[in-house]
């Protein structure tokens, strides 16, 4: 796959040299975009934002070099990926200094900062100053440590790499429980005791229901109060809890708390192999497995530079769009159940999807971890049967079921009663919350990643961008439906097209390297923008592997889209949305 | 009143299904010969995009078959004849392993201590494997495939899923029943080398 990613132009460079002397400079080969002076960057950002329009802040992420390169001084590095709302991505690295690592926030300036700042403060340890609220967001405060710098080990550390040396050729067996003993595998910050502690979280909760408790509020006859939904709550769509301060019925302020699945993939990433990513990018969204195999895929393979035989790129992109089918179908049908449509139309939609897992189990020998994807092709061919099984669901089945399920949804007065005007997104919020895929097209942006900046063969098919105008759940709903049908479409162009020939570039290796680059791949998935942004040093491991999750940067705007709605508003909201939790805590 | 249309509409999607259930599982009982609903034929038919009616099937007293794709866990292959294990003790499954749960102490010879080329200890951690089939797409000698077992809950979890060769080897002939296809390709490519040598 040579998908040229568009450069920004030098032009930009140019200007933005100019304008701003010594504080933007070409970053160092083989990095991409421009680095920008500490101090300067909200400076830098704000005429980005203003004059240029690169209004869509859609990543932040961070490096630890703690030996330097590039004849640069030990440091940490935040990376910035901004987008125009058409398309053309800016790079930007900012550098933070070893020992006390700060950078200014951009939180006040793109909201979709907050999440993705806190984000790199718990797993990173960079301090963002003014961010407002900087908090751990994944980990819990009892964490010792900020687990993605290179220095952090696990309890259960054995090497810096995989493949581990004790495996093979003496390989007697150690389970890590017996390297190292439950409840001994637990560290605490210095002079940090649990007995003492008390999570920051709920002090943040219910200390407005303290001061209000007593004095009646005059215009009110109800108190506020705090509310907890969740972790387990049966509309949460996993386990995520909503901190919501209710005053009456309607909400004033909600905050989604995350991080119970939390599992440390990056850190995982860093260790594995390149290809043995492959399997655990499956368990990001465990609902599409094959596009985050497709994201990550696409990612290494712009830094391998290897060219994508055709029949592999349609089967690619076949997968792709069954799985934006199965997404969305499931997403419609758990949104009745959030609704109180308990079961009806769920039990549908996952029978719809139940074929289409059939069809990936056929391929790819599992159902939902299909781990399909190679760099430079897919693991196995389609099979007669499979591309049989997929004719028959793309032309005849499939339409069936979208056409049914409008009919029962789209005019229902009770489904519109509860979906429209609810959660109004407007466009403007949603792009500076980096909100990407339904969510954002909603609100009326045309902003699809395989339109903006095509990948795979996505320019070789003809398909809409499917659009809402209001921005509210009901419209959400028409957006996903709409892409459904979108998706068949391009399913069954594919279909009819589809050519023989070889599913993989060269033969499969086991460990290959991957050339020293940066490189940033991403795809439409079906909840928005799935982003991979990867480091080689040119060895057999990635250096730095980070997911840019489309649930956990939506989930950003929850809390507007709530504030003023009532409680029974929330579980709409949260299933229009969109989220898995698999993605969300990675 | 309110919506009722929707709701008589929703209704009758249900009762439609309800008696294509009963009308279908009436047709596959004759057809059976007075015997099952879910033979063979019924299932192909039943669970395929063509199917009208319930879906559901009452596992684990009926079953799907599974595609011969299927992942399951991996086990180790040996050759009927010989009752020797076709691995070679050379590692690469314990490399590309994702988890990390192979390990493999490779044999040597009594005497003169030079490594051998077959294991003289593998073991799997079947509770950590995640189901990945790397082992088996890269194994070099075919000797390690992904089997179609999957009930295999235990109610300790120290130790008992951590499976020794003994555990893990399985007869090439089975090999063969659950992967034909597979196992054609293999021979195919196996033949000519042999001629050669
Ligand atoms: S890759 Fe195959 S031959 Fe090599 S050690 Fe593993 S099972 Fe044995
Ligand atoms: S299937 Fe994957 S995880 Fe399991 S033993 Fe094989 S390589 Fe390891």
């Amino acid at each position: 796959m040579t998908e040229v990613t568009p450069e920004p132009t030098n032009g930009l460079m140019a200007e933005l040299q100019e304008r701003f002397p010594g504080a933007a400079q070409p970053a160092p080969e083989p990095q991409e975009g421009l680095t920008i002076a500490r101090d300067r960057l909200v400076e830098v950002a704000t005429y980005l934002r203003d004059e240029l329009g690169y209004a869509y802040l859609s990543n932040i992420t961070s490096v630890d070099y703690p030996e330097g390169t590039n004849g640069l001084p030990p440091r940490f590095e935040v990376v910035y990926h901004l987008y125009q709302p058409t398309g053309g991505p800016l790079v930007l690295h900012v550098h933070a200094d070893r020992e006390d690592p700060a950078v200014p926030s951009l939180a006040p300036l793109f909201p979709s900062a907050n999440f993705q700042e806190r984000e790199a403060w718990d797993l990173m340890g960079i301090r963002f100053e003014g961010h407002p609220d900087l908090r751990r967001i994944l980990l819990w405060e009892g964490f010792d440590g900020h687990p993605l710098r290179k220095d952090w080990h696990e309890p259960y550390y054995e090497e810096d790499h995989k493949p581990f040396s004790s495996r093979f050729p003496e390989g007697r067996p150690m389970p890590a429980e017996e390297r190292t003993l439950l409840r001994r595998n637990l560290r605490y910050p210095p002079g940090w005791s649990p007995r003492d502690w008390r999570p920051m979280a709920d002090t943040w909760g219910y200390t407005p229901h303290d001061e209000v408790a007593h004095q009646k509020n005059p215009t009110h006859p109800a108190d506020r109060v705090v509310l907890n939904m969740g972790p387990h709550h049966p509309s949460t769509h996993g386990v995520l809890r909503l901190l919501v301060t209710l005053e009456g019925e309607t909400i004033q302020k909600l905050e989604p708390m995350f991080g119970f699945l939390h599992r440390c993939h990056e850190k995982i990433g860093e260790r594995n192999t390149w290809l043995a990513n492959m399997p655990y990018t499956d368990r990001l969204d465990y609902v599409c497995s094959m596009s985050n195999n497709l994201g990550y895929a696409i990612a290494v393979e712009k830094l391998l530079d290897v060219e994508v035989p055709e029949r592999a790129e349609y089967i690619r992109v076949i997968m792709a769009e069954f799985t934006r089918f199965l997404n969305h179908a499931v997403s419609i049908g758990f949104t009745g159940n959030d609704l109180g449509i308990y079961f009806t139309a769920m039990l549908y939609a996952l029978e719809e999807r139940e074929f289409i897992l059939d069809l990936f189990e056929m391929t790819a020998g599992s159902r939902m971890m299909c781990n399909y994807m190679r760099f430079g092709g897919v693991a196995h061919d389609m099979t007669d049967e499979a591309v049989e099984l997929a004719r028959e669901l793309a032309f005849e089945r499939l339409p069936r079921f979208v056409d049914k399920l409008e009919a029962f949804l789209t005019d229902n007065e009770l489904f519109r009663a509860r979906t429209v005007d609810v959660g109004v997104l407007p466009p403007e919020q949603a792009i500076a919350y980096g909100c990407t895929g339904p969510l954002l097209r909603a609100s009326g942006v045309p902003y699809d990643v395989r339109r903006a900046e095509p990948y795979s063969i996505y320019d070789q098919f003809d398909f809409d961008v499917v659009v809402g105008t209001n921005g509210d759940a009901y419209d959400r709903y028409l957006v996903r439906v709409g892409e459904m049908r979108q998706s068949l479409r391009i399913l069954q162009q594919a279909l009819n097209r589809l050519p023989g020939g070889p599913v993989m570039a060269g033969k499969k290796k086991a460990t290959l390297k991957v050339p020293a680059g940066e490189a940033y791949g991403r795809i439409e998935a079906p909840k928005g923008e799935m982003g991979f942004y990867i480091i080689s040093d040119g060895g057999p491991n990635p250096y730095r592997y980070h997911i840019r999750a489309p649930s956990f940067i939506n989930l950003g705007v929850m809390g507007e889209l709530c504030r003023g709605h009532l409680i029974a508003d929330v579980v709409i909201i949260l299933a229009s949305i969109d989220i898995t939790l698999g993605e969300v805590d990675r | 009143m309110y919506a009722s249309l929707y709701v008589l509409k929703a209704f009758g999607v249900t009762l439609r299904r309800f008696v294509e259930s009963y009308v279908d599982d009436l047709k596959w009982f004759l057809k059976g010969g007075f015997g099952k609903r879910y033979t063979p034929d019924a299932l192909a038919v039943r669970q395929s995009p063509k199917g009208r009616g319930i879906f559901t099937v009452q596992y684990p007293a009926e079953r799907l078959p599974l595609p011969e794709r299927f992942r399951g866990f991996p086990f180790l292959v040996y050759d009927d004849e010989t009752g020797k294990p076709l691995c070679t003790a050379c590692g690469t499954c314990a490399r590309v392993c994702p988890p990390q749960c192979i390990w493999i102490v490779r044999a040597s010879h009594p005497e003169t201590g030079k490594p051998l080329r077959e294991p003289a200890e593998f073991h799997i951690d079947i509770s950590i494997c995640m189901n990945c089939g790397f082992c088996a797409e890269f194994c070099p000698f075919d000797a390690i495939k992904m089997g179609q077992e999957i009930e295999i809950a235990t109610f300790e979890r120290d130790g008992t899923l951590l499976w020794n060769q003994e555990k893990l080897l399985r007869p090439l002939s089975y090999h063969a029943q659950i992967h034909p296809t597979d196992y054609a390709q293999e021979q195919a490519k196996r033949k000519p080398k042999k001629k050669k040598a």
